[in-house]
């Protein structure tokens, strides 16, 4: 059977499934269990009610709970075992990796991402959402920053390859010295430091639209009358916006801002085509791949860390989400 | 608003310039990418896609066969020809275009001459090129063994499809987009319906821990992946399925679940009571509820969902990684691109461009033709 025609029979039979799933275990516990009629009629159908919720969302946590949560607890335990998986090393994988050398790259690299990527998205989303506010083609524009969105992060960072590539007649950074009378063509990627730099615009460059997109349905949510309020006792656009509108979308500021720092924290495609991690270029996911495959310990080690990262902006989401269904 | 009071914004202008900037900023180097897809190798090497349009100079090399070309005449012996005519370079020259602009005989110095010069052969005899590419050479004794004419000429720009028939034939891309789309269209489908029962009773229906189950979908939502990768890779070698495509469907359909859920509910609980309250007195059973009434008016949360999901398994690089085999049977074009192609075509980037414009194609088709939803989706996930 060819995969492609694997995967059609795939979907029937799983959308077969699903729908017989729910149909009929509804009709068993409307029929069979507790049905709706003879001498326990209402107490039967207040039982059936009870139970229903459940019966919606068993598929959906059995999932759940297999593939998200399970891993959590799966991963912290691989990671207290060696290589092999047999003997208990308790911390071990993790006092090796601060040891090395390579993992405090990778750590610093990725503190730098979360501190940059994140802000500098977000800032520019702001600032293109702002511009194009009410600009007669805005939407033109909009669409094209936002197309990046749609471009995998593989096929991203090919794109910017040829940016940043090594020659004067591929690589526009080194065309644009070329101009300015440069010698020799330079690698920025194999500068020290400053090449995680030119990793992170890329992600930026995907994120933006994100942002953009977001913050610029944000700033029309805005009531008119702030700002003709502002207009009126004198503010210029510079004042209008960072006093009057920025203040006003600050939760949604937040909102995008943390969900970047989320994706941040899950890509390792961009470092993995750009550099494959070399010229100490290393961010903790792209690390972890060294390690997949060869030594399933030190490779959850390394997940968990990535997982201790996100747990504090974890819980100051779930705390959010309890707030707003109060 | 902002220019109330007849105060036309003097920014006006400098607004429009921030934003073209940005934009062409923002476009320029996937443009880079489209460009170079369909040049011409030879020309990528030789000058910037930005140079595209305009000719470029090349430096050819060509084999003028003497000994059996040669003619006796009063002058001597004479080869007489054409060097733009030679039939492995004709291709460049169709239609009479293209120019000599400098010869030379030895390949450290292969602008050595200008058109219509007369260079000394080291084997003896004379060699002319004229600007249209017509070459005579002369010599008193006759070429004993054929003799390397290399010019450089300017030749039209060539668009080509040639990079796209290579990455589809001989690099695999084809099978590979095969695979990719028979990852992702099962991984797109089957977390839809599950989720959306879920989220109907997260949203309308009461029930003790409904508070605890969002939050719980909420925190889940950013669990990061490597956490999954070795746990269930384990768990899938234990129960049969190993590295599969059924591996694959259905870890992406866990992974997809929290924002399924959490973007359908957020939907739904939007959705007008009264509508579902009527139904209920009505005697709706809440199944019917959910099949009648909620599926159809929640369209665009789904379609919203679909495009992520869909985007999302198409493009990503690590669960395919992990999950699926690495032969070229099973590889999906992002694999073969970032573990294959750049390594083995690390410095074609004619074939890198092409390469990564298959890739791109499909979700940038999805991404303008469905643009509205997407959008909508990512406001209901994230602005209240």
């Amino acid at each position: 059977m060819t995969p492609l025609l694997q995967g059609m029979v795939t979907i029937l039979v799983g959308v077969t499934a699903c729908v017989a799933y729910f149909w009929l275990s509804n009709w068993v516990l409307d029929r069979v269990i507790f049905p709706a009629r003879g001498p326990n009629a209402g107490r039967n159908i207040n039982r059936a009610n009870l139970v229903r919720p459940w019966l919606f969302l068993f598929p959906a946590i059995f999932v759940l709970g297999l593939y998200l949560a399970y891993p959590v607890v799966g991963s912290f335990v691989r990671s207290l075992f060696d290589r092999s998986g047999t003997e208990f090393i308790g911390l071990g994988n993790y006092i090796d990796l601060f040891n090395s050398s390579g993992f405090r790259v990778a750590l610093r690299n990725n503190i730098l991402w979360l501190l940059v990527v994140p802000a500098a998205a977000t800032a520019f989303g702001l600032l293109a959402a702002q511009l194009t506010d009410r600009l007669s083609w805005g939407n033109i524009a909009k669409s094209m920053i936002f197309m990046p969105m749609a471009i995998s992060f593989v096929g991203a960072s090919l794109i910017w390859r040829f940016v940043y590539a090594n020659n004067f007649d591929i690589g526009l950074i080194n065309a644009v010295r070329g101009v300015f009378g440069a010698e020799r063509a330079i690698d920025v990627l194999q500068i020290p430091f400053w090449n995680n730099f030119f990793i992170m615009f890329i992600m930026i460059w995907i994120q933006t639209g994100f942002a953009m997109v977001i913050l610029s349905a944000a700033l029309r949510n805005i009531p008119e009358e702030t700002i003709e309020a502002a207009i009126m006792d004198g503010a210029g656009p510079f004042r209008l916006f960072f006093s009057v509108k920025v203040p006003q979308i600050m939760g949604t500021i937040v909102v995008v801002w943390t969900t970047i720092t989320f994706l941040v924290l899950k890509v390792f495609d961009i470092v993995y085509t750009v550099t494959g991690g070399n010229f100490g270029t290393h961010i903790l996911p792209s690390y972890m791949m060294n390690f997949m495959f060869r030594d399933d310990g030190r490779a959850t080690a390394v997940a968990f860390v990535i997982m201790l990262l996100v747990l504090p902006v974890m819980v100051w989401n779930i705390r959010q989400a309890r707030r707003e269904l109060r | 608003m902002d220019n109330i009071a007849g105060r036309k914004s003097g920014l006006s202008w400098a607004v429009n310039l921030s934003v073209l900037a940005l934009v062409v900023l923002w476009l320029i180097p996937t443009l880079g990418l489209l460009v170079s897809s369909v040049r011409d190798r030879d020309q990528i090497a030789a000058t910037g896609w930005w140079m595209t349009p305009v000719p470029v100079e090349m430096t050819f090399r060509v084999r003028v066969a003497a000994p059996d070309e040669q003619q006796e005449t009063d002058a001597g012996f004479v080869v007489e020809g054409n060097v733009l005519e030679e039939p492995s370079r004709a291709h460049w020259f169709e239609g009479g275009r293209g120019a000599v602009t400098a010869f030379g005989t030895r390949s450290v110095d292969p602008t050595e001459f200008a058109p219509g010069d007369s260079a000394e052969l080291r084997g003896g005899g004379t060699l002319t090129v004229a600007a249209d590419g017509s070459f005579r050479m002369v010599s008193d004794e006759g070429f004993g063994r054929p003799v390397n004419v290399l010019f450089q000429a300017r030749v039209p720009p060539r668009i080509t499809t040639e990079n796209y028939d290579t990455v589809l034939t001989a690099d695999g891309m084809d099978r590979a987009f095969m695979n990719t789309l028979t990852v992702a269209i099962p991984a797109t489908v089957i977390p839809i319906l599950i989720a959306a029962f879920a989220a109907y009773a997260l949203a309308w229906m009461d029930f003790v821990g409904r508070g605890v189950l969002i939050a719980a979908v909420v925190g889940l939502l950013v669990v990061p992946l490597q956490l999954a990768l070795v746990p269930l890779l384990n768990l899938h070698n234990q129960i049969g399925i190993g590295q599969s495509f059924m591996g694959i469907w259905l870890a992406h359909t866990g992974f997809g679940m929290p924002l399924a859920i959490y973007i359908l509910r957020n939907y739904m609980v939007g959705l007008p009571r009264d509508i579902i309250e009527s139904a209920r007195v009505d005697g709706a059973t809440d199944f019917q509820i959910f099949t009648r009434i909620i599926l159809p008016l929640s369209f665009p949360a789904l379609a919203a969902f679909a495009i992520f999901q869909f985007l999302w398994v198409w493009n990503d690089l690590l669960v395919a990684k992990v999950f699926l085999p690495s032969g070229s049977a099973s590889q999906v074009m992002t694999v073969l691109i970032a573990d294959d192609l750049i390594g083995s075509r690390g410095g074609d980037w004619g074939i890198l461009a092409a390469a990564a414009f298959v890739s791109i194609a499909v979700p940038l088709l999805v991404f303008f033709t469905l643009q509205r939803y997407l959008v909508r989706g990512l406001l209901a996930g994230s602005v209240k």
